[in-house]
């Protein structure tokens, strides 16, 4: 039962529709709950869940005791069994922690003690010569490694979606294009202005990523402020797929985890990020400066990936804060908790962080009871460990458009191309639907089927030409 | 097709790299032809057309849902000169060639895109109607190249929608009939840069400018002319485009000059970046067949290294004009038509290595003496303006081959008549292509 009673407002409104904000309100569509997902942007997951390396963290360099270890621990098994579930794309070839000077080398021994102290298991040091066997073309000069079994790789997008999906199928509403102007405690429920008319709710969670300090301040704190770090990240084409077997990743520093080299879920290459501080939190460019220092680590740590042809560059911002760890804060008299400061894990930890939320909630007053039924998600293959599509031949003798390829380089098909923009978050502008997809994002960056997908888009009445949003569907409407 | 064994012959990253197997791979039975083409354009349908001479069954699989490659998109005349002896539209040449493929009972097959090879050396193929394994005894690769887009080039900035090349700009102009926009700048001062003006101004998009890096463009000075002529585009010469500006949809570029070290902007709502090409080599990697460069290595009958495979067309010299292309796939039908009737195959032969500034040359391989390549000549592109000096052909200290050049222009093509190569030592080295500038 759906509490109606008295109140026409929701029990929780959840700010920010980031992987972190999904993640809670999938959480909350467990419960006879009436929640809404307030976000500011016209999709889900367009901040820095969008934009980052898409590794599935063990949390093995995680500080001890942090709350940030203690979550990403928690998400761990959580994650993997929601991705099986569901058919988000995760694959776990494990990590290899490259240590390239004297230095670096010592410190390993202490990085093994910190994953163990993390409850990160399967963490050995490897020798210079089984470095170079399992990681042939890795470059030259690497002095010895760490490996750790349960580092992973996942699709970045298909996760939020997978959460907001779910969310949207028992009963959360999803407000997109909808920023919080402001938050009056008006004596029982909070009313939240935003440009798509008002919204009653009991409790609010803050999940606002980048803008979690300006929501933080609005309810009158100031806990934290948001520094973003820009991440530029370089993704190779699939033809250097080959080159490398496992995430190569550097001896992490305090300030950020490094550059690494990584293999992505649709079968590229990634090599990346930066870690710059900036002032603006749009500041979502690549810069001349910040691709030439990642092509000459690239090539240090793998040669003959600069051979190859770069499918893409792209740039992200991390919501660090002053602080190194979380600042998930529950305020039990203003009914609100904060979720913020989630700088580089949420992804891997959002499964984590979710549960501990709703935790929070319970613990605060939030009455919570299962709802009678619940319905499970199951998202389209877009990776390459899964069946794709194109070489599914039942799939194809079911709906031939799936035998159609439209975007030749990701071999994104007619049929899941027209599954995504009829499906219940339907993408409404092309970056979307490439997201949802993947078309358009391979390697000839739609020389050949830009016009195809955006004529696709026109037959089907969505009308999302680059730059120029579709009317609002009803899944959209406040309320 | 025999099973053809895989030798460890890719050269690209100096080492043999083979592509994991794709899961779930689900196929019928083998449909066997004498030859596959893969790819629809004009070397592949010209090389159909030719090879139904020999009364060899063919079959193409074309990834579009038309045939014609990519003539189909672009609306300007200058079709067909070499190949078909008069001249055309690129639309009218597309259709004339799927035309004659009918004609000579070629079995074509669109929308239908070769994924991969079977374990046996066979082509899989999926379409509407399904995932079929193909069993020919030869197969002709005819994909055909692109252009390189921006992310490619690592131009850095935001990523707004309005960033296009050529290739996207044509079908969304001509053959989708969708919008474009108002102001372009365009990125390359080639052939196909002007084509993409073509393409702009008859669409009412103005064009603020055309950017090169070279210091001087590099198309027809009769074509340079007029378009300065009838549309008064600036040209601004050795200029980088180094930022993309704007955040729904692009506001302006930055471009600098390599001169002055000059920084500007100029405003705009499209950018379209042209030429540097890419041939679409992903199928013959994954074989793999031994690369010469960014093309699969071929002899002078269009071989590559593996036995009964065939490349031709823009594959293997990206980017020429179609007509050049759709002559190259008449010549690798002849090839494959004797390869059908005997089954012979030569040795590796020796290599043709071009050295900086000569970015590639085709055929990449010589293994006979007699066999003429297409227009009995050896094909060539050089990186920058070059002379005046000499380009030689050069084996094992001897000079087979030398020619004085007054100068030669980058992105255009360039040739040396093969009969140069006649002396060539077949059991000899390779032979060394190399530029000397006059002192």
């Amino acid at each position: 039962m759906r509490p109606t009673a008295a109140r026409s407002g929701y029990d929780v409104a959840v700010i920010g529709a980031g992987v972190v904000g999904v993640a809670i309100a999938r959480e909350l569509s467990c419960y006879e709950l009436r929640t809404i997902v307030l976000e500011a942007c016209s999709d889900v997951g367009t901040g820095t869940t969008k934009a980052n390396t898409a590794i599935r963290h063990t949390g093995f360099d995680a500080k001890p005791g942090s709350l940030e270890a203690a979550l990403l621990r928690r998400a761990y098994p959580l994650l993997t069994d929601y991705a099986a579930r569901t058919g988000i794309p995760l694959e776990t070839p494990g990590a290899l922690l490259v240590a390239w000077n004297a230095e670096q080398l010592a410190r390993l021994d202490a990085l093994a003690t910190q994953a163990t102290e993390n409850g990160v298991g399967d963490v050995h040091p490897v020798a210079v010569d089984e470095l170079y066997a399992r990681e042939p073309r890795l470059g030259p000069g690497a002095l010895g490694g760490l490996a750790i079994a349960g580092e992973g790789i996942m699709c970045p997008f298909t996760t939020p979606l997978a959460f907001a999906t779910e969310a949207l199928t028992n009963g959360v509403r999803i407000a997109l294009d909808a920023p919080v102007r402001s938050i009056q405690d008006s004596g029982g429920d909070y009313a939240i202005s935003t440009p798509r008319g008002p919204v009653q709710a009991r409790w609010v969670v803050n999940a606002a990523g980048l803008y979690s300090d300006f929501i933080d301040r609005l309810m009158g704190h100031d806990r934290f402020t948001v520094r973003p770090r820009r991440g530029q990240l370089i993704v190779f084409d699939k033809l250097a797929r080959p080159l490398v077997s496992s995430i190569l990743l550097p001896v992490p520093t305090a300030v950020s985890k490094g550059v690494l080299v990584a293999p992505t879920v649709f079968g590229n290459v990634l090599l990346g990020p930066t870690a710059e501080e900036v002032d603006d939190r749009s500041a979502t460019e690549t810069t001349a400066d910040g691709l030439a220092d990642l092509m000459a680590k690239g090539r240090s740590i793998l040669p003959a990936l600069l051979d190859e042809e770069v499918t893409a560059t792209y740039a992200g911002l991390r919501a660090a804060t002053e602080h190194a760890d979380y600042q998930i804060h529950c305020d039990t008299a203003q009914r609100y908790v904060c979720v913020g400061g989630i700088r580089s894990t949420g992804l891997s930890a959002s499964m984590g962080i979710a549960a501990y939320v709703v935790e929070l909630l319970a613990d605060a007053g939030l009455r919570l009871r299962r709802a009678a039924s619940h319905h499970g998600v199951h998202m389209p293959p877009v990776g390459e460990s899964q069946l794709r599509r194109f070489r599914d031949t039942q799939a194809i003798a079911t709906n031939p458009a799936y035998g159609e390829i439209v975007c030749h380089c990701e071999r994104v098909t007619r049929g899941e191309l027209v599954g995504a923009l009829e499906a219940p978050l339907a993408p409404r502008t092309i970056d979307g639907l490439r997201r949802r997809t993947r078309a358009g994002l391979g390697r000839c960056q739609g020389f050949y089927c830009s016009a195809a997908i955006m004529s696709l888009l026109d037959e089907r009445g969505a009308r999302a030409v680059d730059g120029t949003r579709a009317a609002p569907t009803e899944l959209d409407v406040v309320r | 097709m025999e099973p053809v064994p895989r030798r460890p012959s890719w050269t690209w990253s100096g080492d043999l790299v083979t592509m994991r197997p794709a899961p779930g791979l689900a196929v019928g039975p083998d449909r066997p032809v004498d030859v596959l083409i893969v790819g629809g354009g004009p070397a592949g349908l010209a090389a159909a057309v030719e090879l139904r001479r020999h009364l060899a069954t063919v079959a193409v699989v074309e990834r579009e849902r038309s045939l014609g490659g990519i003539p189909r998109h672009t609306r300007h005349s200058g079709y067909g000169l070499r190949d078909l002896h008069r001249v055309m539209s690129g639309p009218e040449y597309a259709e004339r060639y799927a035309t004659l493929a009918e004609r000579a009972s070629v079995q074509l097959h669109v929308s239908t895109t070769a994924t991969d090879w079977s374990p046996d050396g066979g082509i899989v193929t999926t379409s509407p109607s399904g995932i079929v394994r193909w069993a020919p005894r030869a197969v002709l690769l005819a994909t055909g190249c692109r252009e390189r887009p921006r992310a490619a080039r690592l131009v850095p900035g935001d990523r707004p929608s309005g960033v296009l090349t050529t290739g996207s700009l044509q079908q969304f102009a001509d053959l989708f009939h969708l919008p474009v926009g108002a102001r372009a700048v365009v990125v390359g001062a080639e052939h196909v840069s002007f084509s993409a003006i073509h393409t702009l101004t008859a669409h009412g998009v103005a064009v603020a400018a055309v950017v090169t890096d070279q210091p001087r463009t590099q198309t027809y000075a009769v074509l340079r002319t007029l378009t300065a002529a009838r549309h008064r585009v600036p040209v601004y010469t050795s200029t980088d485009v180094v930022a993309v500006h704007g955040t729904e949809r692009v506001s302006a570029v930055e471009l600098a000059d390599r001169r002055s070290g000059a920084h500007w902007s100029i405003a705009c709502d499209t950018v379209v970046f042209t030429g540097g090409w890419v041939p679409d080599y992903e199928l013959a990697r994954r074989r793999p067949v031994a690369m010469a460069g960014p093309h699969p290595s071929v002899d002078q009958w269009l071989r590559t290294s593996s036995p009964g495979v065939f490349a031709a067309g823009n594959l293997v010299h990206a980017a020429e004009t179609a007509d050049v292309a759709a002559l190259g796939g008449r010549q690798a039908a002849r090839s494959i038509a004797r390869y059908l009737a005997d089954g012979s195959w030569p040795g590796p032969g020796i290599d043709i290595v071009p050295s900086d500034p000569i970015l590639w040359a085709q055929p990449s391989r010589l293994t006979s003496n007699s066999e003429r390549p297409t227009r009995g000549r050896l094909l060539m592109r050089v990186g920058r303006f070059l002379g005046p000096g000499t380009l030689e052909l050069m084996q094992a200290g001897h000079v087979l081959h030398a020619a004085y050049h007054w100068r030669l222009v980058p992105n255009r093509s360039i040739s040396v008549a093969s009969a140069s190569l006649a002396a060539a030592d077949l059991g000899g080295g390779p032979v060394a292509l190399v530029w000397h500038a006059r002192r």
